[in-house]
């Protein structure tokens, strides 16, 4: 909303009072030693994600049961901000009690919404979403210590938003269903690019390869070519044009004048309205009006009258002649 | 007595408004866009005073209300933001339509824009200062990219057909911007029914703070800044934020929309009677019918009277009014609103305008009408071209 | 106790301004230019205000000096003008300014390269300040303008202004600084520089916001900005706002009358303050203090995050910055930190504190402690700053 970015809230105010209270009093916060996990007979994984020169970066410690996969005991580190410290925190204590498999399954959506004070309000500002997402980040690292892997084998899509996880395959079908055209409408429909806005276009915090803007132009371009054939095959119908009732005809001609001719006539302020088609032997006489500018216009008989039945002619593939009344 | 009837130029600040902006220079005097407490205390005062300019316009939060240093940036902003955005890319549409008595902000930024290639129609006002709207629908082109025409002329409070040149500009595509300045407070200025594209506010005219005003820009409409920089307005208005003047100005704009039905009753009635008073001295000529003026103003030619000098009798005598728009008094040019109207151009140099407002008292009409047909008396019978008979 | 060192993104408006200023809301509210009384009643004032201006800055009378609403629009002034008036028609088509301008030169500089025109963008040294010999090899005939601002808002480092000027004029280039951060802190004599333009802006030096203005040497030709009007002799529209041109008159003169004993003591605080602070293992900062404004201190803390550190300052009633104002919400890295290429990890931890002359030693002293304090809690948090280290990454 324009208004609400004019002046916009103060940023801390928008911490819900969990964050805050994390912030302030973190409670997983700390570290797990190779001492503790002899002792203990578990395995330890201490997992960094982030970097300082991003601005945040965490390191997580499991402590895990290798007989169930069980995570038993979970601390965190993290250089960042307040909701950085705060999603840590509350990160670390989901992970608490669960298998490596089901802590995989935590996403900073989660992590948010768990630091909710009322559920329907955000636990951080839009721009700060962008802080829990390494929470999730970092659980992935940390299973694909534990168990051998790559960590990209944990990535099943493309994700273009990572705050609110919206992947392409999610965008590029939401944008054509709904015809949207605009990067606020794609947000009001999928959330995507809502929070730190880095992927809407280039320029945000982050490098990235695929943009929101790019998506939307892509299927836009799709769509629009797809309209155009569809157009075309409609207005002429499933047979020919001969063959057609005067209801069906009268539609055909008409759209072919909404998409090819008014748009340059309605540019000088003129516009044609489509009267009857009269059927004349061989040939189809198309009765049109001008009207607006159209009307006194020196070409209205000439170059615009041609071009009409041009138009008609080749769109419908039938033998068309267009005559003004 | 003291009586100010130049309220047109510039208007005293309501008390209300003074009271309400005093703590914002030592005690909340923090950057509001200062993460810290002392920036985050002020940010509900300017919302707060945001939402009163929404209220006003009765404008959707999709749109936005862009805070200016005054209204001569706000129409700067539109006519280069047009300039720039528009004309520069696309020299087939170079085309403005405007008033010849518009504020010397839109006429001087046009002439300037001339230079750069853009051409400009200066639509003539009417005998009675009015502007009719066909005749701005005749002046538009293909070419015309923007219509900017206020909604009420500062000299004679002419009201000018926005709904109307609104209409029929967002019918042919065709951008408007209308400079509000002398409406607001004045008349009701309802931008759900009348479809604008930009509005230009200034606080000042409506006993708010002088050196603050803002931009109203539709969605969809927006330009490139005039000031850029930081964040501030989204991005859209650079600046460190003036905290005081916005509280300020948000509580004025409150104040004169609740006052519209004052003006247009209790103040109407003082200016008419102001001008039945004045319309009885001999050879004086009102301009524009009564009932197409803003409630407040009444601009007054007075044969033989040239208008300095009897502004110069009205001051002796604690009287403040204008002769013209105060950003011309010091040039003392003729009026260049008489001179558009076509008046006799010996009537150029006659004129006197007296602006009311809701401060205005009945004895200090009374009393103006007193010292008005003395000075008119006593300068007649100096005038070397006014045989005064009386 | 509330303490706030945030004195280069605004400060409090003194009293004496205040005071100064509330009889123009009240009785005096007529429009200066109007004839009548109510008009002329404020001339007095104003022209005292526009003699305390001229005497702060040493201004000649030959030149104009042009209230506007602020900094930002001095700055977009200059640029866009010079612009209309030598690039878009004439045979120029280049502007040099430094990487580290304020947001407002550097954001006109990329519309303007969006309407193309070229700007070079003049890289800092690893002091944070641009150097006069790297102006004049970017200066080519084409140049029609350079523009670098003689203190830096985030490090206060001074920039060679008296060099670069020398320079422009033998090359016949016009120069613009933007001296937000010199003006009511370090002697600004513009009988001893040469400048052709000025930005400055009174919110800067316990004047009001939303006034500053531009100093045009030898009243130079410049279209306005804003049109319309005979304001300013014609050089900026819009009615003046005069109780703010009367508190920023008397605003500069308090911030240059005794300029060396008030610098003196701010600096001594400012010293003291960054002295303590630098007794904490791995921090650092930014810039050699001779070179730098007297109240400015930018420090980095290896291992903690710049906003965290703000969260536990403001937690402690103390008002800090991690970067301009214009940006804190903008969460970026500090641009000038990363502009003087500081290891890139300390891009993130920049602490700006900055005083004004209302400071006081309790608060120098206060801060100390809380900011130990601060950085030993989050320190504990950090995991760059842990003992048990991943074996493997």
């Amino acid at each position: 909303m324009a208004r609400d970015s004019l002046i916009g809230g103060a940023l801390w105010e928008e911490y819900s009072t969990e964050v805050q209270r994390r912030m302030n009093t973190p409670v997983h916060m700390g570290e797990i030693t190779q001492e503790e996990a002899d002792a203990t007979g578990d395995k330890l994984i201490i997992a960094d994600f982030g970097a300082e020169s991003c601005g945040d970066a965490v390191r997580l410690y499991w402590l895990i049961d290798p007989k169930n996969d069980t995570i038993q005991k979970s601390k965190f580190k993290s250089f960042g901000c307040g909701t950085a410290i705060a999603s840590s925190d509350m990160m670390a204590e989901l992970c608490m009690g669960k298998s490596v498999d089901e802590a995989l399954k935590i996403t900073n959506i989660d992590v948010e919404k768990a630091l909710r004070d009322t559920p329907d309000v955000p636990a951080v500002p839009g721009q700060k979403m962008h802080c829990s997402v390494m929470a999730y980040d970092v659980i992935k690292k940390a299973a694909s210590m534990y168990k051998g892997v790559d960590m990209s084998e944990f990535e099943t899509e493309f994700i273009i938003c990572e705050c609110a996880r919206v992947s392409q395959d999610t965008l590029r079908e939401v944008i054509k269903l709904n015809g949207l055209t605009t990067v606020e409408e794609v947000t009001d429909y999928t959330k995507a690019g809502g929070f730190c806005k880095s992927c809407i276009k280039p320029g945000g915090h982050e490098v990235r390869d695929v943009f929101i803007v790019d998506i939307l132009a892509d299927v836009m371009r799709e769509v629009e070519a797809e309209k155009a054939s569809k157009k075309i095959i409609e207005a002429r119908g499933n047979g020919d044009f001969k063959s057609m009732g005067l209801v069906q005809k009268i539609k055909s001609v008409e759209s072919i004048l909404e998409e090819y001719i008014r748009p340059t006539l309605k540019a000088d302020n003129g516009d044609v309205e489509l009267m009857d088609i009269v059927e004349e032997g061989e040939v189809f006489n198309v009765l049109v009006k001008y009207k607006g500018e159209c009307i006194s216009c020196s070409m209205n008989t000439t170059t615009t009258l041609a071009g009409i039945e041009d138009m008609l002619k080749f769109k419908l593939k039938a033998p068309i002649k267009v005559i003004v009344t | 007595m003291r009586v100010y009837l130049d309220n047109n130029a510039t208007t005293k600040i309501d008390p209300l408004v003074k009271v309400k902006m005093q703590p914002f220079f030592e005690e909340l005097y923090g950057n509001p866009n200062s993460l810290h407490a002392y920036g985050m205390e002020v940010r509900p005062h300017l919302n707060e005073a945001l939402g009163a300019v929404y209220d006003a316009l009765n404008i959707p939060d999709e749109d936005d209300v862009l805070i200016t240093s005054c209204a001569t940036e706000s129409n700067n902003s539109v006519l280069k933001g047009v300039f720039f955005k528009h004309i520069l890319t696309n020299p087939d549409k170079n085309h403005i339509v405007t008033t010849a008595v518009e504020h010397p902000s839109v006429l001087e930024t046009l002439l300037f824009l001339e230079e750069h290639g853009v051409r400009v129609t200066f639509v003539d006002v009417d005998e009675n200062g009015g502007v009719s709207a066909q005749a701005v629908k005749d002046a538009v082109t293909d070419q015309t990219i923007l219509i900017s025409m206020m909604w009420a002329n500062n000299e004679t409070g002419m009201i000018f057909p926005v709904a109307e040149v609104a209409k029929f500009a967002r019918e042919k595509g065709i951008l408007f911007h209308t400079d509000a300045v002398q409406a607001i407070g004045k008349l009701p200025v309802d931008l759900k029914k009348v479809r604008v594209d930009y509005l230009t506010l200034s606080a000042h005219k409506f006993h708010g703070p002088k050196g603050i005003g803002a931009l109203y820009v539709r969605k969809g409409c927006e330009l490139p800044n005039l000031f850029h920089g930081g964040e501030q307005m989204g991005g859209k208005r650079a600046g460190t934020l003036n905290v005081p003047y916005i509280v300020g100005m948000g509580l004025a704009i409150r104040q004169a929309v609740n006052h519209v039905e004052v003006m247009n009753t209790q103040v109407r009635a003082l200016r008419d009677e102001l001008e039945d008073a004045l319309a009885k001295i001999p050879d004086t000529f009102i301009v524009g019918p009564r009932h197409m003026r803003t409630p407040n103003t009444i601009l007054l030619s007075i044969r033989g009277v040239e208008g300095e000098a009897m502004l110069w009798d009205l001051n002796r005598a604690g009287i403040a009014a204008s002769t013209g728009s105060a950003c011309a008094s010091e040039s003392l040019h003729a009026n260049p609103v008489m001179s558009a109207i076509g008046q006799d151009p010996e009537l150029a140099h006659t004129a006197i305008r007296l602006s009311l407002s809701r401060f205005t008292t009945l004895e200090e009409v009374e009393y103006t009408i007193e010292v008005f047909t003395k000075a008119v008396e006593r300068l007649r019978s100096i005038s070397s071209t006014y045989g005064y008979k009386g | 106790m509330e303490i706030y060192l945030d004195n280069n993104a605004t400060t409090m408006v003194d009293p004496k301004v205040v005071e100064a200023m509330v009889p123009f809301f009240g009785q005096m509210y007529g429009n200066p230019n109007s004839l009548h009384k109510f008009g002329t009643q404020t001339h007095a004032a104003l022209t005292k205000a526009v003699d305390q201006v001229y005497k702060a800055l040493n201004a000649a009378d030959a030149d104009d000096v042009i209230f506007t609403s602020c900094a930002t629009e001095s700055n977009n002034w200059v640029l866009k003008s010079v612009w209309l008036d030598h690039i878009m028609h004439g045979h120029k088509n280049h502007i040099v300014v430094s990487e580290v301008e304020h947001p407002s030169v550097l954001t006109t500089c990329r519309f303007l390269e969006e309407q193309g025109v070229k700007v070079t963008y003049l890289p800092v040294n690893d002091q944070g300040i641009v150097e006069a010999h790297t102006v004049k090899s970017f200066i080519t005939d084409r140049t029609a303008l350079v523009s670098i601002m003689w203190a830096n808002n985030e490090t206060g480092m001074i920039f060679p202004i008296k060099e670069i000027g020398e320079i422009c004029r033998e090359k016949g280039v016009l120069f613009h600084t933007d001296a937000v951060q010199a003006v009511g802190k370090i002697p600004v004599d513009l009988q001893a520089v040469h400048v052709d333009f000025l930005s400055f802006s009174a919110h800067k030096f316990h004047g009001p916001k939303g006034i500053g203005g531009l100093y045009i040497r030898n009243s130079q030709a410049l279209s306005p900005l804003l049109h319309g009007g005979e304001h300013m002799g014609g050089r900026r529209s819009g009615t003046l706002n005069v109780p703010y041109i009367v508190g920023m008159g008397l605003a500069m003169e308090l911030a240059t009358q005794n300029m060396s004993a008030t610098s003196a003591k701010i600096r001594a605080l400012r010293d003291r303050l960054e002295d303590a602070l630098l007794q904490l293992p791995d921090v650092f900062v930014v810039g050699n203090r001779a070179n730098r404004t007297p109240n400015t201190l930018l420090i980095s803390i290896r291992g903690v995050e710049g906003e965290g550190m703000l969260w536990d300052l403001n937690n402690a009633h103390i008002g800090a910055s991690t970067g301009s104002a214009c940006a804190s919400e903008d969460l970026e890295a500090n641009t000038v930190m990363l502009a003087i290429g500081a290891d890139s990890e300390l891009a993130h931890t920049g602490i700006r504190l900055s005083l004004s002359r209302f400071t006081t030693e309790a608060e120098v002293d206060a801060v100390i402690d809380a900011f130990k304090k601060a950085v030993g809690r989050l320190r504990a948090i950090s995991s760059s700053y842990a003992k048990v280290q991943p074996t493997h990454s």
